[in-house]
């Protein structure tokens, strides 16, 4: 590759643009400073948010009383015993400003009689998740911060960037990152007197996930590779009722969420039999079944052979009227007609999908990471929801952790009285991630990275699942290995000189994140010899109080180390 | 009876001249234009450049292009057993085959 690397000088680097990042450079930007906010998709389209479907808790108290106390029950309830403290209360106790900041910016949350009107999620013990109608909470939210943004002068943006690894400065504090442009394929440098990661989760390692293309785990692998630790990496969520069949275009598949807030409906198995009382949750028409459970009822099901066709569940909304379904869905209910699906008539099938990560980064109510210089917001932060997360508090961590994020970031950076320049990153961080991204010269160019990607997407589902044994987690890290090997240590030479929005080079990069991000996510897996919340081990399938702790991830010469099993070997 | 969608595709980078591709990729009823194209990359031809990112949910905007002369979002245009071509967005700057420069000014990379 070519010529000088682009240069660019910032007070605060921003990492991601979902809601997370964007009330980060928003809040940083009010401290004033300047901010760089930079996106591996475009700014505020990938990521999580924009397809948020549902809702966002925050204790309001607007139409029954509520405090962020009775919220931070719930999510510590939710969390099987592994919530950090210290981050769920950050959670709730700033999510009702967040919420109200939102709504003065215009994002439209439903009202009823003059206040915003709210939902009870499963989990929650009243009202407490608002919503914008209909379906359209994500897009909502990102749209309004992405309208936010461009009114202030002191952020500038950057969609297309691939960032290739955090880069530290001269006093070691993480000061910036390289990355190339994909438009372009040019390197590029970013100073920055704080970097905040805001990349999301994991979901895309998934076959069946519930995510945009850019949910690879970026983040968690920015950090090992500098030096940070992730924490409770075996806990990905999956979303019990996904949809499934038949096939639905132009929708998320997450999306009979909000049905089943507003209409009950009712879970079936393969013989039009209601099940989940067998598993220790009668719904009785209401949708109290908290993710894990119905996960785990849904799986058994089908494991017994009274799946649905296709291998999951039925959702029945037939006892709803017509008129029920177009007052509580409007428009939606066309776009479902356009696929064929009239829920009067028809039940659809549903199944679990990998929908969100409780581990990631180890940060601190103020999103600080162990690393100086860097700080965290949103999913990439681990533990805040434990075991198990509580539905309505993703997008609420996202905003409050960003904007928390986002003035700590400010103040570190306003420590910094000299500008930060190219110069005062450290070379040899520095070489190493330009030499990746000007490389490529002497390798394959015949790599499948899209394959390659379908395969750990494949090892991922049927291996590293909700439900784990030692062998099958054994059985895929040696599938994580086999992709390692084929991926090498240095990207191929793909698209010949001109490299503008080369995909395989792009996911070659992917790819090297997602391989370590997999093999964190198993190795946790496999040691965890017990059964809690979202991590389910057939092999051990008790929860085990002595397991209640964090498990910790750290990269040292190449491998991972996990810390933090109890010292006993456990047996069920 | 197996069908296929053939897929008529407009290649090259910016300032290139144009290459059509035809591929053939395998049909079921139901399935989008960026199911075949997803299809297509992992099992013939992973250099194809396109631009997506939440797959089938419709909200990210990023996976418009050309269907036959009109503007389409690649995950809701159905897939058709039939000769279908693909270009890219006429009225915006081509990156590399059906990659255009979609976002607005102030969010590129300058």
């Amino acid at each position: 590759m070519s010529s000088e690397p682009l240069a660019i000088e910032t007070d605060v680097l921003v990492i991601g643009s979902g809601a997370a990042g964007m009330y980060a450079a928003i809040e940083a930007s009010r401290g004033g400073v300047r901010v760089f906010l930079v996106d591996r998709s475009l700014i505020g389209r990938g990521g999580a948010t924009v397809m948020a479907q549902m809702t966002v808790a925050a204790a309001l108290g607007e139409e029954v009383p509520d405090a962020p106390r009775l919220h931070y029950d719930d999510t510590i309830a939710a969390g099987r015993g592994l919530c950090d403290e210290a981050l769920a209360q950050l959670l709730c106790e700033d999510a009702p400003a967040c919420i109200r900041e939102l709504d003065a910016w215009g994002v439209g949350w439903a009202r009823k009689d003059n206040h915003i009107t709210a939902t009870t999620a499963p989990g929650h013990d009243r009202p407490r998740c608002v919503y914008v109608d209909f379906i359209n909470t994500g897009p909502a939210v990102s749209k309004t911060l992405r309208t936010v943004m461009a009114r202030n002068k002191d952020i500038r943006k950057a969609g297309d960037i691939c960032i290739v690894d955090l880069v530290a400065g001269s006093d070691d504090e993480i000061a910036g990152a390289v990355g190339w442009h994909l438009g372009s394929g040019a390197a590029v440098t970013i100073a920055a007197k704080a970097t905040v990661l805001a990349t999301g989760g994991l979901t895309r390692l998934y076959r069946r996930n519930s995510a945009s293309l850019n949910m690879g785990g970026d983040g968690y692998a920015l950090a090992l590779r500098a030096g940070a630790s992730l924490i409770d990496m075996e806990f990905v969520q999956f979303f019990p009722i996904g949809h499934l069949a038949p096939r639905l275009v132009g929708m998320d598949p997450i999306m009979w969420d909000p049905f089943r807030y507003k209409l009950g409906g009712r879970l079936l198995n393969g013989r039009m039999e209601e099940f989940t009382s067998r598993y220790g949750s009668d719904e009785d028409g209401k949708y109290v079944l908290p993710r894990d459970l119905a996960t785990y009822a849904i799986f058994k099901e089908v494991e017994a052979g009274r799946g649905s066709p296709h291998g999951g569940a039925y959702l029945s909304f037939e006892h709803c009227s017509a008129a029920a379904l177009r007052a509580a869905f409007g428009p939606v209910i066309d776009r479902l007609a356009a696929n064929a699906i009239d829920l009067t008539r028809m039940p659809v099938e549903v199944a679990p999908i990998a929908h969100y990560h409780m581990g990631g980064v180890v940060a601190n109510a103020q999103m600080q990471t162990e690393l100086p210089g860097l700080f965290a917001a949103g999913e990439v932060v681990g533990g805040a929801n434990g075991a198990n997360r509580l539905s309505g508090n993703a997008i609420t961590e996202a905003l409050v952790f960003g904007r928390r994020a986002g003035r700590s970031a400010a103040a570190h950076a306003k420590k910094h009285a000299k500008t930060m320049a190219r110069k005062d990153l450290r070379a040899a961080d520095m070489r190493a991630a330009l030499d990746l991204v000007g490389d490529g010269s002497g390798a394959r160019r015949d790599l499948n990275t899209a394959s390659m990607i379908a395969r750990l997407q494949a090892i991922m589902a049927d291996d590293v699942g909700p439900f784990r044994t030692a062998a099958k987690l054994n059985h895929a890290l040696a599938g994580i290995a086999t992709l390692a090997d084929e991926l090498g240590e240095r990207p191929p030479r793909f698209a010949g000189a001109a490299n503008a929005f080369d995909l395989q080079r792009l996911e070659w990069f992917d790819l090297r994140n997602m391989l370590i991000v997999a093999r964190a996510v198993a190795q946790s897996a496999l040691a965890r010899t017990e059964s809690r919340g979202a991590h389910q081990r057939e092999d051990y399938p008790k929860l085990l109080p002595a397991w209640r702790r964090h498990q910790r991830v750290l990269l040292a010469e190449g491998a991972l180390q996990l810390s933090g099993a109890p010292e006993q070997a456990l047996v069920s | 009876m197996s069908t296929v969608a053939k897929l008529k595709i407009r290649r090259g980078s910016h300032g290139e001249p144009a290459r059509w591709q035809t591929f053939e990729v395998p049909f079921e009823p139901g399935q989008s234009v960026l199911d075949g194209l997803r299809w297509l990359r992992i099992n013939k031809d992973p250099t194809l450049a396109m631009r997506f990112s939440c797959i089938n949910a419709n909200a990210c905007k990023e996976c418009m292009i050309q269907l036959d002369g009109e503007t389409v979002y690649a995950c809701t245009a159905r897939l058709e057993p039939r000769e279908m071509t693909l270009t890219p967005l006429p009225n915006k700057t081509l990156i590399r085959d059906l990659v255009t420069e979609i976002a607005p000014p102030s969010e590129r990379f300058k």
